[in-house]
C-alpha cells in the first residue's frame, strides 16, 4: 500500500522509537503481560504502524462501501440514511403477553419484531407432547397453532412490520402460519418483510434444537428458499448464525470460519437443488455475535463481508452484486453476562452494541440485565432498548460510514481474521464440507476446546471477569426477576383441545395425509404444510409426520 | 479408596446448550473422574436409568431453559424411588437464587449458578461424595 | 470384605448374586462397580456367578475412531432385542495418564435404549491397561453373562497395533471401518487383519465406500491360512441400512464355529490365557514380596552397580530364596 522509500523511513523510525524511547520506559516500568491477546486469544502488538498494512491493497480489500468486497459495508450511506434495526428479540409464555411486549416494544422506538419461542415449539412438539412439560414457554412463546399466531401478531399490521423469527428445524410450518396470519389481515405475501432464521447446521453444532436428519433437513430449506423466491420475494430465508457458535465457546476467527462454512454448504444444496445463486443469493442473511473485545469485533465483522464477497464471487461466480453482500443481524453476548452484580451487563452491553455499530450491523439486539438468570424485565429490556438508541442519537459514531478503516491495527486485525477465518474453511472443505465436518465432530471439538481453555482461563486467573473472579461483593439475592408461571403449560393444554373441538379435524386428516405424501416424495412441501395450517392443525401434529417420513438426527459425539 | 469418582453429566429436557455440560465434564476428568455423558434431551427416566447401571457417585444435571423446577425433582424423585440413595446429586446452569431452597428440598444437594468455577464443584464433589 | 450399601441396607455380594440372577439392575451394576474396584471381593463373586455363565455370544465391535462404532452397537443392539433377546453392552473408553480420568461418551448413542428392560449399557474406562480394553472387562462380561444376557457386546476403544486384546473374549470379531478416514487399509498392519471375523464398512453412503471394500477383499488375499475368508458387510448405520445383514453374518460365525469346533477350541484357548495370566499375577506378587523385603532388592542393585555381581547371579539368588 505505502511507497517502499517511505514504508522504509517508517521503519527505521520505529527501530529507532523502540531504541531510544520504548526501551528507557521498558527498563523502568515493565509492561504487565508477556504477551497481550484478545479476548479469542490471538496476539496483540504493542503497536500498528503501516507497514502492518501494507500488503493489504486499499482498492481491492479496503474499498468503498457498498461496492465489492463490501469490507465497509453494505451500502454506501450506512447509518447515514437510516440506523440499523432495533429489533430486540422477545417472547415468552403466552401469545397474549408476548403480544404485549411487542407492542410495548414498537410504541418504544422499537423498529422490527423478533419472535422468541419456547423449545417445544423449536423442536416441533405441541404444548401437550411428554417432552413438553415443564418447559412450556419459558425460553420463548408457545406456539401450538395459527390459533397462536393469529393471537401473537393481534392488531400489528404485518406489511408496516419486518419481523424476525427464530425459528430452525420447522421454520416451514411458523412462516407458513406467518403468511397465513397475513392473509387474515387481507396482506398478501409478496409485501411481507422478514426473516427465519433456518439455519440447521449451526443447531447440529452448536444450538441444539434439530428434529431432522442433515438430508431431509436441507431439503426442506432449499424448499422454502425456492418457494419464497416466488411468493415472498423480500423475505430473508435464512439467517445463517455465529452467534450461537460463539456462545457456545468459539473464538472469532471459528465464528466466522465455521458460519461461511455453512453458508457455503447452504448454497451448494441452493445449487444442486437447481436454484440459482443470483436468485436466492441476495435473500441470505447472517447472524453473528458482539462480545466483548471492541475492536477484534469491529474487525471480525469486516473480514466477514470481505470473505464471504470474495467466496460468492470467485467460488460460486455470483454475477449479481447484491448475492455477494453480506448482511447480518447481530446480538450482543449472552455468555458475557453474569448473574454477579447484574447492572454491570448494562455497561458490557453498551460496549458490545458500539462494537457492532461500528462494525456496520444491519440490525441488533442487545441483551438485558438480567439475562444470565431470566427473561427480561419490561424495565431491563428499556434500558437495552435506550442502549441502542442513545448510541444512534448521541454519540456521533454513525456520521460517517466504517470510521475505524485506516486505523493500523483495525485492517491489520480485519486480514488476520479473515486469513484464519479462511483456513478453517479450507480444513473443512478436505474433509467434505460443513456437514461432513459436523458428522466427524470437527467443528464441534473445536469450539469445544476454545470453550474449555476460555474457562481454565477464568479459574487461573488470567482471564478477569469483573464481579466473579475480581471486584467480588456480597451480594442478596436479585429480586423482582421476569417468571414465567407454569400455569402456562395448563393454558396451552387447554388451548390445543378448544382448537382441535373448533376445526375440521376430517380436513385436518386429508391434508396431512397430502403432506405426507409430498414429504416422500419431491414436491416443493410448503404449499402443502400451508394448506395443513389454515386448517388449524398443530404444529406437533404437522411436525409429527415430517419426522415419521424423515426421521430424526442422531446427535454426534466427541467432546 | 482410590478409585476413580463416576459421575453421570446429564441435560434433562429440550434445552440445547451444552457448552457448560461439556467443560464441566473435561473438567472433572482431569481431576481424575471416569464422566458419563448422556448427550441432549434426556427424560428424568433416562437420567435414572443410565445412574444407575453405570452404578454412578453423582448425577449432575445441566439446564439453561428454565424448566429445572421440574426437571430436577423428578430426577431426585425417580431416584429415590428406585432405591439409590447412595448418590449425590448437584445441578447447573440458569437457576435464580429464589429457586435454590425448593430444588434442595427436593433433593438436590448443590446448585452451581453461573459465574461457578469448575475447580469449586470438584471440590464440592470430592468433600461429598457418599462411598 | 466390606458389603455394599443398597435399598438402603447393607448387601452381601451373596445377596447382590442372588439380586442380579433375578434381574434386579441395580444389583448387577454394584457387582460390576465390585470387580472393577476390589480384587477380593471380586474374586468371590465370580466364583459365585461362574456356573451360571457360559451363555453369551459374545461381540467384539473394533475399528478406528470415528467409524461410528457407537452408532453401529446401537443399531446392532436394536436388532438383536427386537427378536427377543437380552443384550448387554460394555462400551470402553480411553483413561487419560495424566489425569487417571476419562471421558466415557459411547452412552450418548445408545441412550433410546436406556430405559429397555432387555439391555445394560456400561461405560468403562481402560484405566492404564493397553490393549484397547479394561483389565476388568473379562469379569464385568461374566456378571451380564450370568444376569441372563444372551448378546454382550464389547465396544473396544480404536485400534491400533497394540489394542487386540478383544481376542481373549471375544467369539466374534467385527472390525468397523470408515472410507476416506485418512487410514489407508495399507497402513493398517497385517495382524489387526487377522483379527477380523467380520469386516463391515460403516457410513458406505460416502464416496469411496467400494474402493475400500476393494481394498478389505485385497488384504484379505494376501492373508494366508484362512480356513474361513471373513465377509465384507456395507452398512450406513445412522439410516439402519445392511444392519440386518451384519446380524445375520453374526450369526453366521457363531454356527460357523460350533459346527467347526472352533468354538470350544476358542473359549479353551482364552481360559488357558486367563488361567495363565491369574497365576502370573500371583507369581508377580510373590517375587515382589521377596524383592522388596527389606529393600533387599535396592541392595543388590547397588552390587551389581558396583561390578561386585552381575544380574543372573542376583536372578538365582531370588529364584533360591523363592523356591
Amino acid at each position: 500500500m505505502f511507497e517502499k522509500e517511505k514504508l522504509s523511513q517508517i521503519k527505521e523510525a520505529r527501530e529507532k522509537w523502540e531504541k531510544d524511547i520504548l526501551a528507557k520506559t521498558l527498563d523502568k516500568a515493565p509492561e504487565s503481560k508477556e504477551e497481550f491477546k484478545t479476548v479469542s486469544g490471538s496476539v496483540v502488538n504493542r503497536l500498528y504502524t503501516p507497514e502492518d498494512i501494507d500488503n493489504i491493497d486499499f482498492e481491492g480489500e479496503i474499498g468503498y462501501p457498498g461496492q465489492y468486497p463490501f469490507t465497509r459495508g453494505y451500502q454506501p450511506t450506512m447509518f447515514r440514511g437510516k440506523p440499523w434495526t432495533m429489533r430486540m428479540y422477545a417472547g415468552f409464555a403466552t401469545a397474549e403477553e408476548s403480544n404485549e411486549r411487542y407492542k410495548y416494544l414498537v410504541n418504544q422506538g422499537s423498529t422490527g419484531l423478533s419472535v422468541a419461542f419456547d423449545l417445544p415449539t423449536q423442536i416441533g412438539y405441541d404444548s401437550d407432547h411428554s417432552l413438553a412439560q415443564g418447559e412450556v414457554g419459558k425460553v420463548g412463546v408457545a406456539i401450538d397453532s395459527l390459533k397462536d399466531m393469529e393471537i401473537l401478531f393481534d392488531g400489528i399490521p404485518l406489511e408496516k412490520v419486518s419481523t424476525s423469527m427464530t425459528i430452525n428445524a420447522p421454520a416451514a410450518v411458523l412462516l407458513a402460519m406467518y403468511i397465513a396470519v397475513a392473509e387474515k389481515q387481507g396482506v398478501s405475501s409478496d409485501k411481507l418483510r422478514g426473516t427465519i432464521q433456518n439455519d440447521i447446521l449451526k443447531e447440529y453444532i452448536a444450538r441444539g434444537t434439530y428434529i431432522f436428519p442433515t438430508e431431509p433437513s436441507m431439503r426442506l430449506i432449499t424448499n422454502i428458499f425456492e418457494y419464497c423466491s416466488k411468493e415472498v420475494p423480500k423475505w430473508n430465508t435464512i439467517s445463517i448464525s455465529g452467534y450461537h457458535i460463539r456462545e457456545a465457546g468459539s473464538t472469532a476467527a471459528q465464528e466466522v470460519g465455521f458460519t461461511l462454512a455453512d453458508g457455503i454448504a447452504y448454497v451448494d444444496a441452493a445449487i444442486k437443488a437447481g436454484l440459482d445463486v443470483d436468485t436466492f443469493g441476495p435473500r441470505l442473511s447472517f447472524f453473528f455475535n458482539s462480545h466483548n473485545d471492541l475492536f477484534e469485533e469491529v474487525a471480525k465483522f469486516r473480514a466477514a463481508r470481505r470473505l464471504w464477497a470474495k467466496i460468492m464471487k470467485e467460488r460460486f461466480e455470483a454475477k449479481n452484486p447484491k448475492s455477494m453482500m453480506l448482511k447480518f443481524h447481530t446480538q450482543t453476548a449472552g455468555c458475557t453476562l453474569t448473574a454477579q452484580q447484574p447492572d454491570n451487563n448494562i455497561i458490557r452491553v453498551a460496549m458490545q452494541a458500539l462494537a457492532a455499530v461500528l462494525g456496520g450491523t444491519q440490525s441488533l439486539h442487545t441483551n438485558s440485565r438480567d439475562e444470565a438468570l431470566a427473561l427480561p424485565t419490561t424495565d431491563s429490556v428499556t434500558i437495552a432498548l435506550r442502549t441502542q438508541q442513545i448510541i444512534a442519537s448521541e454519540t456521533g459514531v454513525t456520521n460517517t460510514v466504517d470510521p475505524l478503516a485506516g486505523s493500523y491495527y483495525i485492517e491489520a486485525k480485519t486480514k488476520q481474521i479473515e486469513e484464519e477465518a479462511m483456513e478453517y474453511i479450507t480444513k473443512i472443505d478436505e474433509l467434505g464440507g460443513a456437514t461432513r465436518a459436523i458428522d466427524l465432530g470437527y467443528i464441534q471439538k473445536e469450539i469445544s476446546d476454545s470453550a474449555y481453555q476460555y474457562q481454565m482461563e477464568i479459574e487461573s486467573l488470567d482471564r478477569i471477569v469483573v464481579g466473579v473472579n475480581k471486584y467480588q461483593v456480597e451480594e442478596g439475592t436479585p429480586k423482582g426477576l421476569l417468571r414465567v408461571d407454569p400455569i402456562v403449560g395448563e393454558m396451552q393444554r387447554k388451548k390445543i383441545e378448544d382448537t382441535k373441538a373448533q376445526r375440521n379435524n376430517a380436513l385436518v386428516e386429508e391434508k396431512l395425509g397430502l403432506l405426507r405424501k409430498a414429504c416422500e416424495g419431491t414436491e416443493n412441501v410448503m404449499p402443502f404444510i400451508l394448506d395443513a395450517v389454515r386448517e388449524y392443525a398443530t404444529l406437533g401434529e404437522i411436525c409429527g409426520v415430517m419426522r415419521e417420513v424423515f426421521g430424526e438426527y442422531e446427535q454426534a459425539v466427541l467432546l | 479408596m482410590n478409585r476413580p469418582i463416576r459421575v453421570l453429566i446429564a441435560k434433562p429436557g429440550l434445552d440445547g446448550h451444552d457448552r457448560g455440560a461439556k467443560v464441566i465434564a473435561r473438567a472433572l476428568r482431569d481431576a481424575g473422574m471416569e464422566v458419563i455423558y448422556t448427550g441432549l434431551r434426556q427424560t428424568p427416566e433416562q437420567i435414572v436409568a443410565a445412574a444407575v447401571q453405570e452404578d454412578v457417585d453423582v448425577v449432575g444435571m445441566s439446564l439453561l431453559s428454565g424448566a429445572h423446577n421440574y426437571l430436577f425433582p423428578r430426577v431426585a424423585e425417580l431416584l429415590k424411588e428406585q432405591g439409590v440413595d447412595d448418590v449425590l446429586i448437584v445441578g447447573g446452569g440458569v437457576i435464580p437464587d429464589d429457586d435454590i431452597q425448593g430444588l434442595k428440598d427436593s433433593g438436590i444437594t448443590e446448585i452451581f449458578t453461573p459465574g461457578a468455577q469448575t475447580s469449586k464443584m470438584i471440590e464440592f464433589i470430592k468433600n461429598n461424595v457418599r462411598r | 470384605m466390606s458389603p455394599i450399601r443398597m435399598d438402603g441396607g447393607i448387601m452381601d455380594y451373596k445377596q447382590l448374586v442372588e439380586k442380579m440372577l433375578i434381574g434386579d439392575k441395580r444389583a448387577c451394576a454394584k457387582l460390576i462397580t465390585a470387580v472393577e474396584n476390589e480384587p477380593d471381593k471380586a474374586e468371590n463373586i465370580i466364583r459365585e456367578i461362574h456356573q451360571y455363565t457360559g451363555n453369551a455370544h459374545i461381540i467384539g465391535i473394533t475399528g478406528p475412531p470415528g467409524a461410528g462404532k457407537s452408532t453401529l452397537t446401537d443399531k446392532i443392539v436394536k436388532a438383536l432385542i427386537s427378536e427377543g433377546n437380552k443384550v448387554g453392552v460394555i462400551a470402553i473408553d480411553p483413561t487419560s495418564p495424566y489425569s487417571g480420568g476419562s471421558i466415557l461418551g459411547d452412552r450418548i448413542r445408545m441412550q433410546d435404549l436406556a430405559l429397555n428392560p432387555d439391555v445394560f449399557i456400561r461405560s468403562m474406562g481402560t484405566r492404564g491397561y493397553l490393549g484397547g480394553l479394561s483389565k476388568y472387562t473379562k469379569n464385568a462380561l461374566k456378571i451380564l453373562d450370568a444376569a441372563g444376557y444372551n448378546y454382550i457386546i464389547i465396544e473396544t476403544v480404536g485400534v491400533g497395533q497394540s489394542e487386540v486384546d478383544i481376542i481373549k473374549i471375544a467369539d466374534t470379531i467385527v472390525m468397523v471401518m470408515v472410507p476416506g478416514l485418512g487410514d489407508d487399509i495399507q497402513s493398517i498392519k497385517a495382524g489387526i487383519m487377522e483379527i477380523g471375523d467380520i469386516f463391515t464398512i460403516n457410513k458406505s453412503d460416502l464416496f469411496g465406500a467400494d474402493r475400500t471394500a476393494v481394498e478389505v477383499n485385497m488384504m484379505l488375499d494376501l492373508t494366508m491360512d484362512m480356513d474361513r475368508r471373513p465377509p465384507v458387510v456395507k452398512v450406513v448405520a445412522v439410516k439402519n441400512e445392511g444392519i440386518d445383514d451384519l446380524v445375520n453374518e453374526i450369526k453366521e460365525h457363531m454356527n460357523y464355529l460350533k459346527e467347526s469346533g472352533k468354538f470350544i477350541e476358542r473359549r479353551k484357548n482364552n481360559l488357558r490365557l486367563e488361567v495363565v495370566e491369574l497365576i502370573e499375577e500371583q507369581l508377580r506378587k510373590i517375587v515382589i514380596s521377596h524383592t522388596d523385603r527389606e529393600n533387599k532388592l535396592d541392595s543388590e542393585v547397588i552390587e551389581i552397580l558396583n561390578k561386585n555381581k552381575n544380574v543372573y547371579e542376583v536372578r538365582d539368588m531370588f529364584l533360591r530364596a523363592i523356591k
